[in-house]
C-alpha cells in the first residue's frame, strides 16, 4: 500500500482535538503558526442541528434515550464509549479496565460533566505527605497563572472560599441550589462535611460576544448549541479559526504512528483514513499528542524506529506504566419528605449546583488522599428507565409492591424527584503495576495494534471506598433518607467500580526531572525527542480527587507557550 | 410544498439508495419513510443506519402485538376522568395508544436482542396458561379473567431469591410499559415535568423552601448569580472579585 504524502509541511502537528489538543490548537494558532489537527471520529460542532441533540424530547427517539448505542443514554454526546465497534482491546489476567473513547472533534469535552477544579498545593507533591508515588516536578505555583487564564477564557462558575487546596479562581457567579441540594446540604454539615457550591465551566454569566449564556435546559452532557458550556470544539478549535489561524483540521483519521528521522526526531505522523482506507504521511516541525492517555501511550510504543526501538520516548520503559483513573462510589437514597412534590422547572445546569471537596486529614484516616462528593436528583427529564420498578419504594412504607392498574401512574408521581444519589470520586496511588501495553495478538480494523491493561486496586483505594459509604449512610440518616441498596463489602471491594468507569485515565507519560523514571520534563516534552510533547493527561504524576481537564488545559496551555519560544529559539 | 415538506422531500430523497427494505418487512415504504422522518435526533450516519434497519424490521407477530397491547392496556387502563390527587394540577392521563407504547416495544425487542426470547416465551406462556385454567387464548379471556392470571404474576415476592419465569416476564412488560409511557408526549405531561425548555433558574420556589422547612443560607447570597446582570460580560478585579 502506498502511503499518500501531503505536501504542506506544518510548524506543528496536533493528535487529537479534545481538552488538550484544542487548548495546543488555540495557543499555537493564535501564535501564527501552521497547525495541523488530526482526529480519529467525524467533524462535530454543537450547534450542527444535523447533530444536536439538546432539547430533544426522549419520544424523540424510538428507543426514548436508551444506551443501546451510547453509553450514556443515546442523547449523550460522545460518539464512542466503553466499547467501539472495530476498536477492541485486551486485558491482562483478571484486570478489567474499561476504556471510554470518544471519537470527534472535540473528544470527550462534548459530553463530560464540566467538574473544573484546580489542583491545590498538596496535589503536587503527594509523596511529601504520605511516601506514596511520587510528586510533580512542578508545584501549584508554576500552573497557577496558566489556571487564570483558562478561568478567563473558558468562563468557570464557583465562589471564593479561601481554602487552602482547592484553589480559588476568576468565578463567574454559581447557580442556586435544587432542593434536593439543599437536603444534601443540611445532612452532610451536620456530619461535618463541607459544602460549596460546584465549579463548573457553564456560563452562568457572559463573557464575550461570541458565546451563549446558559439557559438551564441541565444537558450539558448533549453539548450546547449556544456554546454556553466548554467543549473543545466550540471554544478553542473555532475561536482560533475565527480569529484568521491557520488551522487545517484532518478528520476521521486515526494515527498510527509518529515519525522520525535519522537522529531520532519526530518528522510527522502516518495515520489511517477511516474513508478510504488509505495511508497518510503528514509532516511538521513538532507533534504534539494529545491523543488522551492511553491513546498517547499507544501511539508512542507502535512508533518503532531504529532511534527508538522500545517505541517512541519508551527509554525508560515507562510509557503506558503508572496508569491511574479516580476511584469511585456510588449509593442511592429515598428521601420520604420529597415524595409527592410540588412540580416546577428544576433543570437548572448541566451539573450538581454544590458538593463537597475533600473535608479531612489523612493522618487521622487509615487511607491515604481523599475524594469530592457529588450529588444528583431532582425533577428531571424522564428518559428511558423511568417507570421501571414504579413503585419498589413502597416497601419503605409499608405499601404493595407491584401490580398493575393506575395506581401505577400515581406511584410514579408520587416517587419522582424522591430518590437522589451521592458519588464519592477519590485520588488513587499511582502504581508502576498498573499499565497498558501494546498486544501483539490483535489489531483495530485499521490493522494498528491495540492496547491490554493491567489494573488492579489495592487497599489505599478499599478503604477509601469504605469510607465513601460510611460518609454517604450518614449523610443519608441526617437528611431524614432511607440508605438503597446494601453495603458493598470486601467481597466487592467496599463498592469500588472498574478502573476506567470514572473516565479520568492519566499517568501513562509521567512527568519528571530525571528520564529514567519519566516520560516528559515539566514543560511535557518527551525527554527521548525535542519536538515531541504531550499535551493530554498522560504527563499526570498522581491525580488528586479533581478531574483532569482543568489541569490538562492549564497545562497545555504552558507547554504551547514553551513550544513557540523554542521554535522562537530554534531549539527544536 | 411547505417547507417543512420540501425540507421532508430532501432527506428522504438522500437516503433513496440506503432504503434496503428487508425481507420480513411489514411495512410498506411509505409507512416506513413517515417512522424514518419521525425520528430525526442528532444520529451519526451510523447510528441511522442502524435505527432504519430496525425500523424495517418487523420482530413481533401480529397475535403478539395485539397481546401485547392489551397487557398495556391492563397495566395502564386508558383514564376517562382528570387524574393527580396530589399537590400539582391534575392533567389528564393519555391511553397507550397515544403514548405509542407498542410500537416502543416493538423497536427495544430488536434493540436489545437479549430479551427477545423472555417476551415471546412470556406471552406464549399466558395462551398456555389460559387454555389450561378457561380453555381459551388469553385474548378471548374476560377482562375479568385477565385480571385474574395477572393477580398471579404481577407480585414478585420479595423474599425469594429467584422469581418464576413468568412473574419475571411480567415485570420486563411493565417495565416497558411503564417507561414507554411516561417518556412519551402524555406521559411526560401526566407526570409534570416542565423542564427542557430555556428559561432562568433563579432557586426553588419560595412557597417549596417553606413547605420543606429550607432557605438559603444568608452567607451564600453572595455568591449566586444575579440574573438581571447575566448579559454583561464578566470581569474581575486583581483579586478575581466578579466586578460586573
Amino acid at each position: 500500500m502506498q502511503i499518500i504524502e501531503n505536501q504542506k509541511q506544518y510548524d506543528v502537528v496536533i493528535v487529537g482535538s479534545g481538552a488538550g489538543g484544542g487548548m495546543a490548537t488555540k495557543i499555537l494558532a493564535n501564535a501564527g503558526l501552521k497547525v495541523a489537527v488530526v482526529e480519529a471520529g467525524p467533524f462535530f460542532d454543537p450547534a450542527n442541528p444535523q447533530q444536536q441533540t439538546q432539547l430533544k424530547w426522549p419520544y424523540e427517539s424510538p428507543r426514548r434515550g436508551a444506551g443501546t448505542k451510547r453509553a450514556f443514554g443515546e442523547f449523550d454526546m460522545a460518539y464512542g464509549g466503553w466499547e467501539i465497534d472495530g476498536e477492541p482491546y485486551n486485558q491482562i489476567g483478571n484486570s478489567k479496565f474499561d476504556w471510554f473513547r470518544s471519537r470527534m472533534l472535540g473528544g470527550r469535552t462534548n459530553h463530560w460533566g464540566r467538574i473544573s477544579l484546580r489542583f491545590g498545593p498538596r496535589d503536587f507533591k503527594g509523596k511529601d505527605r504520605d511516601g506514596l508515588g511520587e510528586n510533580w516536578p512542578i508545584g501549584y505555583e508554576d500552573i497557577r497563572p496558566y489556571y487564570d487564564k483558562v478561568d478567563k477564557l473558558i468562563g468557570v462558575f464557583g465562589s471564593k472560599e479561601n481554602l487552602y487546596n482547592e484553589p480559588d479562581g476568576y468565578f463567574l457567579p454559581a447557580p442556586k441550589p435544587r432542593l434536593h441540594e439543599l437536603y444534601y446540604k443540611k445532612g452532610a454539615e451536620k456530619s461535618g462535611v463541607k459544602v460549596i457550591p460546584s465549579r463548573l465551566s457553564i456560563l452562568t454569566k457572559r463573557i464575550n460576544s461570541d458565546r451563549g449564556i446558559c439557559f438551564y435546559c441541565n444537558q450539558c452532557s448533549r453539548s450546547c448549541s449556544v456554546y454556553a458550556d466548554f467543549s473543545a470544539g466550540s471554544c478553542l478549535i473555532f475561536p482560533a479559526q475565527k480569529a484568521g489561524g491557520q488551522v487545517d483540521l484532518y478528520v476521521n483519521s486515526m494515527v498510527r504512528e509518529v515519525e522520525v528521522n535519522e537522529e531520532g526526531k519526530a518528522t510527522g505522523v502516518l495515520f489511517i483514513n477511516k474513508e478510504d482506507r488509505k495511508e497518510y504521511r503528514i509532516k511538521g516541525k513538532v507533534v504534539v499528542l494529545a491523543a488522551s492517555a492511553c491513546s498517547t501511550a499507544r501511539i508512542l510504543l507502535n512508533s518503532k524506529s531504529a532511534q527508538h526501538p522500545n517505541g517512541l520516548g519508551n527509554s525508560s520503559n515507562l510509557v503506558g506504566k503508572y496508569l491511574h483513573d479516580s476511584t469511585g462510589s456510588d449509593r442511592m437514597a429515598f428521601v420520604p419528605e420529597l415524595m409527592n412534590r410540588k412540580r416546577y422547572n428544576e433543570d437548572g445546569v448541566g451539573g450538581m449546583h454544590l458538593y463537597s471537596p475533600w473535608w479531612l486529614d489523612n493522618k487521622k484516616l487509615d487511607f491515604p488522599r481523599g475524594y469530592h462528593i457529588e450529588v444528583w436528583g431532582g425533577l428531571g427529564m424522564p428518559s428511558y428507565g423511568t417507570g421501571f420498578n414504579p413503585n419498589d419504594l413502597n416497601k419503605y412504607l409499608g405499601l404493595k409492591v407491584g401490580g398493575y392498574g393506575n395506581q401505577l401512574r400515581e406511584d410514579v408521581k408520587k416517587f419522582y424527584g424522591s430518590v437522589m444519589g451521592m458519588s464519592g470520586r477519590g485520588e488513587s496511588i499511582a502504581r508502576e503495576d498498573n499499565y497498558c501495553e501494546i498486544d501483539p495478538t490483535t489489531v483495530d480494523e485499521f490493522g494498528i495494534p491495540v492496547l491490554r491493561f493491567n489494573y488492579s486496586w489495592s487497599d489505599h483505594e478499599r478503604k477509601q471506598a469504605r469510607h465513601m459509604h460510611n460518609t454517604f449512610e450518614e449523610i443519608i440518616e441526617n437528611m431524614g433518607g432511607v440508605v438503597l441498596g446494601n453495603k458493598p463489602g470486601a467481597d466487592r471491594d467496599y463498592g469500588l467500580l472498574n478502573p476506567g468507569r470514572i473516565i479520568h485515565e492519566v499517568g501513562t507519560t509521567r512527568m519528571g526531572s530525571d528520564p529514567k523514571k519519566s516520560v516528559v520534563n515539566e514543560f511535557e516534552q518527551l525527554h527521548d525527542a525535542a519536538n515531541v510533547f504531550i499535551v493530554d493527561a498522560g504527563p499526570f504524576v498522581s491525580q488528586a480527587d479533581k478531574n483532569p481537564t482543568w489541569t490538562i488545559m492549564a497545562l497545555s496551555w504552558r507547554t504551547s507557550e514553551f513550544i513557540i519560544q523554542e521554535l522562537k529559539k530554534q531549539n527544536i | 410544498m411547505n417547507r417543512r415538506d420540501s425540507i421532508r422531500s430532501l432527506f428522504l430523497g438522500s437516503m433513496a439508495g440506503g432504503l434496503m427494505l428487508e425481507s420480513c418487512v411489514s411495512e410498506s415504504k411509505e409507512t416506513l419513510e413517515q417512522k424514518l422522518w419521525e425520528y430525526q435526533y442528532g444520529r451519526t450516519p451510523e447510528e441511522q443506519a442502524y435505527d432504519e434497519k430496525l425500523l424495517g424490521q418487523q420482530f413481533f407477530r401480529n397475535n403478539e402485538i395485539e397481546k401485547i397491547k392489551r397487557l398495556a392496556n391492563l397495566i395502564l387502563p386508558p383514564t376517562e376522568e382528570k387524574l393527580g390527587n396530589l399537590d400539582f394540577p391534575p392533567t389528564a392521563g393519555g391511553n397507550i395508544e397515544e403514548a405509542k407504547v407498542p410500537e416502543f416495544i416493538e423497536f427495544m425487542a430488536k434493540d436489545i436482542p437479549s430479551i427477545q426470547t423472555q417476551m415471546r416465551g412470556g406471552l406464549m406462556w399466558l395462551d398456555i396458561h389460559t387454555r389450561k385454567t378457561y380453555n381459551k387464548d388469553f385474548l378471548d379471556c374476560s377482562e375479568d379473567e385477565q385480571h385474574q392470571v395477572l393477580d398471579q404474576i404481577a407480585y414478585p415476592d420479595p423474599k425469594a431469591s429467584e422469581q418464576k419465569m413468568e412473574v419475571g416476564f411480567f415485570t420486563l412488560m411493565r417495565n416497558l410499559v411503564m417507561t414507554g409511557y411516561f417518556t412519551s408526549e402524555v406521559g411526560i405531561n401526566e407526570l409534570g415535568y416542565k423542564g427542557n425548555q430555556p428559561n432562568v433558574w433563579d432557586g426553588v420556589p419560595d412557597e417549596v423552601l417553606k413547605a420543606h422547612g429550607m432557605s438559603y443560607d444568608e452567607s451564600w447570597i453572595p455568591k449566586f448569580v444575579d440574573q438581571s446582570k447575566r448579559n454583561d460580560i464578566a470581569q474581575w478585579d486583581e483579586e478575581g472579585n466578579l466586578i460586573s
